[in-house]
């Protein structure tokens, strides 16, 4: 139990997704000038997260990776090379069907990410998640736990970075920064202070 | 000629379509530093006190004074205490010129401490002060806004939490990061959602560890190491101070931050004034206390869980990150609900940073900086329940 805690708090704080690797950060840019629709955004992340890191396990352990198939009779096929194409097309359905859910359920939320729903797809954080996970060898456990914590922690970076947006509304920012380029700033700020946590060792 | 009338003799140069229009911020600063402005308000006005942000700054600049004499003498006194130990009759850079001539170094005289102390302080106080001075009036002249008195606590403060032997052209370098990226490409004093003086200092800490952390900046002399208490407690060995010796000061450390005595002189003054939010130190003193207790019970092998609230009030940066950083008025939450919960979490982290992270032994500045980013956060949600609330009673 100790062990799935220390995970998943290193995987909301210690790596955090968008402020120690930069994964995610169209997304994270586009979608982050307004708290509410930021939350609507993070919820959505925590969710095709915490699903598609372990699908995606299951498939790499049992179809893909060296020797995976050898339930089905196939000891020597590896097919690992269809890693990539394989993981995205899981994210891809998901993100579908979320959409439709959405569509159907929560139209506001569906109003407001508008395009950077189905943007989720290509949103690096997931499919970066599902890479970290069979790079580090997670097990299907693990690898739910760390697909939970990614997305919470993406999902708590974008938070804060909306907050912090808001509240620039209200500031004078010479010309040739306004928008994205005090956006940068702000993240690199908001980067550093994430840098508190780096180095703890759980 | 009084200074008055010469000021209002320079003055049409500095106006629109003077010689030196460009100067203007810097001609503003120096005679509003000096005399009341005597622009009014246009329109209705509605002031009801005579706390304007220009008495708030530079009472809060004022009050930093006491931790500087009570750094500077410990200082001093560190240094003095070292060299006698050593059997140096002098200090072998340049400062030597002018202490020989006014002390004997000897560590039992009060004066030879805070001269020693101060000569360290003022070099790099002046540093600081101008290479940030002069970023901040070039934006000024450029972006046509005033140069504000909040740069008084930026620049003090800066230097407050600076090891006395940093190099000028760190400290400087340290002071125009926070002022250009911390403060002024949002727009300058009060547009800022990071504290000025503590980014220049987090950015000097993860630019420079060599020079800003380890056992070998803490004591005015070069070469000679020794640890802060703190890094002491991160590796289990015996703090090497008593209670009472770090609650007055007697421990190496940053400028400022050593006395505690001092520290809690002036925050009962921003108190009493009514500057500081009583609210926000109340928070993260509380914060401390309870994170701290948590700690102490639970059991662990990491030699810093054992640490008790008071020792964690004395050590390190924690008093004096409470009364003059977190307490930051355009950095902290703005709604009073706010100002708990942002205290609060300020004294979690900083115990958490200290307990739980082996890269940190002092967590004191990155609780506060991670309490600023996410202070817009709380008052939103202060705000909303406010909202909220109200409409139900509807």
């Amino acid at each position: 139990m100790e062990h799935y805690l220390a995970l998943f708090v290193r995987a909301v704080f210690i790596e955090n997704m968008a402020l120690t690797f930069f994964l995610g950060m169209c997304t994270f840019i586009a979608i982050s000038k307004k708290i509410s629709t930021a939350i609507g955004l993070g919820i959505a992340v925590v969710v095709v997260l915490a699903i598609t890191t372990p699908i995606n396990n299951l498939m790499y352990n049992y179809l893909l990776r060296d020797g995976a198939l050898a339930w089905a009779g196939l000891p020597d096929v590896d097919l690992s090379f269809l890693g990539y194409l394989s993981y995205i097309g899981v994210i891809a359905a998901m993100v579908q069907i979320l959409e439709m859910f959405l569509d159907r359920f929560v139209p506001f939320l569906y109003n407001a990410l508008g395009v950077f729903l189905p943007l989720i797809t290509v949103n690096c954080a997931i499919l970066g998640a599902s890479l970290f996970m069979v790079e580090r060898d997670y097990t299907f456990a693990e690898s739910a736990v760390f697909g939970l914590g990614a997305g919470v922690g993406w999902a708590l970076a974008i938070t804060a970075l909306a907050g912090v947006r808001e509240k620039l509304k209200y500031s004078d920012v010479p010309d040739g920064l306004r928008g994205l380029g005090i956006t940068f700033i702000s993240v690199g700020l908001i980067s550093m202070c994430f840098m508190s946590f780096g180095g703890i060792d759980i | 000629m009084s200074l008055r009338s010469f000021m209002d003799g320079i003055a049409p140069h500095f106006e629109k379509g003077g010689k030196f229009e460009a100067l203007y911020p810097a001609y503003e600063a120096i005679d509003t530093a000096l005399y009341t402005p005597g622009h009014v308000t246009n329109g209705a006005s509605h002031a009801r006190d005579g706390l304007d942000l220009k008495r708030i700054m530079i009472t809060v600049w004022m009050v930093a004074f006491i931790p500087v004499l009570a750094g500077s003498y410990y200082t001093g006194y560190h240094a003095n205490e070292v060299m006698q130990g050593l059997g140096l009759t002098s200090v072998d850079n340049w400062r030597a010129f002018f202490l020989d001539g006014l002390t004997n170094y000897n560590p039992n005289s009060v004066w030879d401490c805070v001269v020693h102390g101060l000569a360290y302080f003022i070099p790099l106080y002046v540093t600081v002060f101008l290479a940030g001075i002069i970023f901040e009036i070039w934006f000024a002249s450029v972006r046509g806004h005033e140069v504000n008195e909040g740069y008084f606590v930026t620049s003090i403060l800066f230097t407050l939490t600076l090891p006395a032997n940093t190099p000028l052209w760190m400290a400087a370098v340290g002071i125009i990061f926070g002022v250009v990226i911390g403060k002024e490409v949002f727009g300058g004093t009060g547009k800022n959602f990071l504290n000025p003086a503590l980014t220049g200092r987090a950015f000097l800490y993860f630019a420079y560890p060599a020079q800003m952390s380890g056992d070998a900046v803490w004591v005015a002399v070069d070469g000679y190491t020794r640890a802060t208490p703190l890094g002491n407690a991160a590796i289990g060995a015996d703090y090497g101070v008593q209670w009472w010796d770090a609650f007055v000061g007697m421990m190496p450390g940053s400028f400022g931050e050593t006395s505690t005595l001092a520290i809690g002189i002036a925050g009962l003054i921003l108190l009493a004034t009514r500057i500081a939010s009583w609210r926000v130190m109340a928070g993260v003193l509380l914060g401390m206390v309870a994170t701290a207790s948590l700690f102490n019970i639970i059991s662990s092998s990491n030699p810093m869980f054992t640490m008790t609230p008071q020792w964690h009030l004395v050590l390190g940066g924690f008093a004096f990150g409470m009364v003059f950083m977190a307490t930051d008025p355009v950095s902290a939450a703005m709604t009073n609900t706010g100002r708990w919960i942002y205290g609060l979490m300020i004294g979690l982290m900083c115990v958490l940073i200290r307990v739980v992270n082996p890269a940190f032994p002092e967590g004191m500045m990155l609780a506060i900086l991670f309490g600023n980013l996410f202070a817009p956060l709380i008052d939103h949600f202060v705000v909303q329940s406010n909202i909220k609330r109200r409409l139900a009673r509807v």
